[in-house]
């Protein structure tokens, strides 16, 4: 018994290489996600199967099997337990990811708030799913932008090969702001889909991201005592959340900083700067603003539209939190019409990308911004959909919210 | 760019057909994408499986909708889902049937191939799996070099499958080829 599971390792890890042996390969994204968490070496990863999530955690369970992986891996009882666990093991001065979504994300919210209140630098990546009820296990964007305001930076990635990318930048803004990141890919869509991606090599990564070490007296240490996580009273609790504000805000700058960082090191961008991806704006007389891999369709949509000569472009979100209102405002001023693309919806009012950019635009822009949803619990988003939306920008006169390709 | 779809019944190794499909033209040098969608996560609820192959990345997240080619893994699922929708005039259909086309689907005027799948995989597999046979005969239209099919195979099934059953899956997949190849004339 013992002796088949050994040769099943072995068998195992040897198309593993040979998956591996080139420099571009054709992986699936949560297979993609599970190698590069592998090369990044967390000390700890803990985390409870969910759907889309599963192929992730079920990849660093079989490297942890096979001792590729050198992390301890915890199957938690849920992932209350496992974004508990990894609060703890992070407040020890250590790196930790776990992956999750839907309603296991929701299931976390309250240690997500501790652990960005606490500063403590663990990554999350989210397979974006829908939230029940109805129970749904397909992709849209709402679990995520629930947990909007826990305090954790977050990043959508458009491909494979951003999301890959996107959780090295991850872990050195995680381990330099003292603050949680979360990495959006969207659930099935991207987890589920093989398509071609460079995996970077173990010296490029040790450059770019070197061993966590973080500071002493800002971790958990019996030589030096400290206290993390205590009560606030009125006193204080004001300026720490202030400073908290200001520190997730002023990270633009530094993800700009590390983009460039990272381009050096690898030769190769996330978006313009890792904040946002302008397609085609220059001349747009209508933009439209989403974020994800419903980015790729736009941009073949806006390809073909412009075939027949209409000017219509795309500014991708990169960094939803924080939220580079300046890099944002740039690319849109001069546009007449914004249609703002959400795969979420705040419930009562419109999406929720949709307020982020009025917000942003507030007496920046005279252009019609409105608020257009799409895909919501895995409804396919075509590109007839994208030439829906601009046909309905300009057309109705009203700024009310659409809901696209659902009947009444 | 050629978009491929792919229906049968959760089990069968729908999606695995269309990783293979994707790793084998990916190993020619092209640029595919494979992605597959599921309906309820159980055994034999349909599920249907998408390959795109470009020289390019392909950007767009769309299903396929108009395929080049539709490979129908179980028959049965014809009466229950409209398989053909979107299929163009030039559409290659291929289905895991003993029947002929003209008994099988009498009156759809797309060009269809049916083959025996479940026979020639039960004969070299001994069992109904038959995600490699349709990979055979679905290579007799689209062409892939031999030795990225079978590496396909290789990568695809080797974390699961003892090197025995993928020497018999690589096995079934020639045998359909040549299949297709003596029953059928090819472009």
């Amino acid at each position: 018994m013992i002796l088949n599971k050994l040769e099943y390792r072995i068998k195992n890890t040897e198309y593993r290489i040979m998956k591996l042996d080139n420099s571009k390969q054709f992986l699936e994204g949560s297979h993609a996600v599970a190698e590069i968490i592998k090369l990044i070496k967390p000390a700890v990863v803990a985390a409870y199967p969910i759907t889309p999530q599963t192929h992730i955690v079920e990849d660093l369970a079989k490297m942890k099997a096979s001792g590729e992986g050198g992390f301890e891996y915890i199957n938690t009882e849920s992932e209350f337990a496992a974004a508990s666990l990894l609060l703890g093991a992070s407040a020890t001065g250590v790196r930790t990811y776990t992956a999750t979504c839907s309603q296991g994300l929701l299931l976390m919210t309250e240690v997500l708030f501790n652990i960005a209140g606490m500063r403590l630098p663990v990554v999350i990546t989210c397979a974006n799913r829908a939230v029940s009820a109805p129970i749904n296990i397909w992709n849209d964007q709402q679990d995520a932008v629930t947990i909007r305001d826990a305090g954790w930076l977050m990043l959508y990635g458009e491909t494979n090969q951003e999301i890959i990318d996107l959780h090295l930048l991850a872990y050195k803004l995680a381990e330099t702001l003292r603050l949680p990141v979360m990495v959006n890919m969207d659930g099935f869509v991207l987890t589920h889909t093989y398509e071609p991606v460079l995996m970077p090599g173990q010296e490029q990564i040790n450059k770019f991201l070197p061993p966590y070490k973080p500071a002493i007296g800002t971790y958990l240490d019996v030589k030096n005592p400290v206290t993390l996580g205590s009560l606030a009273t009125p006193d204080s609790y004001m300026e720490i959340r202030k400073q908290l504000a200001q520190d997730i805000y002023l990270s633009s700058d530094l993800i700009k900083k590390y983009h460039t960082d990272f381009k050096k090191v690898f030769g190769r961008s996330i978006g313009d700067n890792g904040l946002v991806e302008e397609y085609k704006t220059k001349d747009a007389e209508v933009i439209l603003v989403a974020m994800g891999s419903v980015c790729g369709t736009i941009k073949d949509a806006i390809d073909e539209m412009r075939e027949r000569k209409q000017k219509v472009g795309l500014l991708k979100i990169i960094s939803f939190r924080p939220f580079a209102d300046e890099e944002v405002i740039k690319h849109l001023a001069k546009a007449k019409y914004i249609a703002v693309v959400d795969k979420s919806i705040s419930l009562g009012s419109e999406g929720v990308l949709a307020t982020e950019i009025k917000r942003a635009a507030y007496n920046q822009t005279k252009a019609k911004i409105q608020s257009f949803i799409v895909g919501l619990g895995g409804r396919d988003v075509t590109k007839e959909m994208i030439e829906q939306i601009i046909f309905d920008i300009k057309k109705d006169k009203t700024n009310k919210m659409h809901f696209i390709s659902c009947t009444d | 760019m050629k978009e491929i779809r792919i229906h049968g019944r959760g089990g069968q190794g729908n999606v695995k057909l269309a990783e293979i499909i994707a790793i084998a033209a990916f190993e020619d040098g092209k640029s595919p994408q494979a992605f597959p969608s599921f309906g309820v996560e159980r055994r034999g609820a349909p599920v249907t499986a998408f390959v795109k192959i470009d020289n390019k990345f392909i950007r767009s997240r769309e299903q396929v909708y108009h395929p080049d080619y539709l490979i129908i893994q179980d028959p049965s699922i014809l009466g229950v889902e409209n398989v053909f929708a979107g299929c163009k005039k030039n559409t290659v259909i291929i289905i895991n049937s003993d029947k002929s086309p003209k008994a099988l689907c009498p009156g759809v005027s797309y060009k269809v191939i049916c083959m025996p799948a479940n026979e020639i995989s039960l004969k070299i597999i001994g069992k109904p799996i038959t995600n490699t046979a349709l990979l055979g005969a679905f290579a007799a239209y689209y062409k892939f070099s031999t030795k990225s099919l079978e590496k396909a195979i290789k990568i695809n099934l080797g974390e699961r499958l003892d090197k025995e059953i993928i020497d018999k899956n690589i096995k079934a997949m020639h045998e359909a080829y040549d299949w297709v190849k003596k029953n059928y004339k090819l472009d």
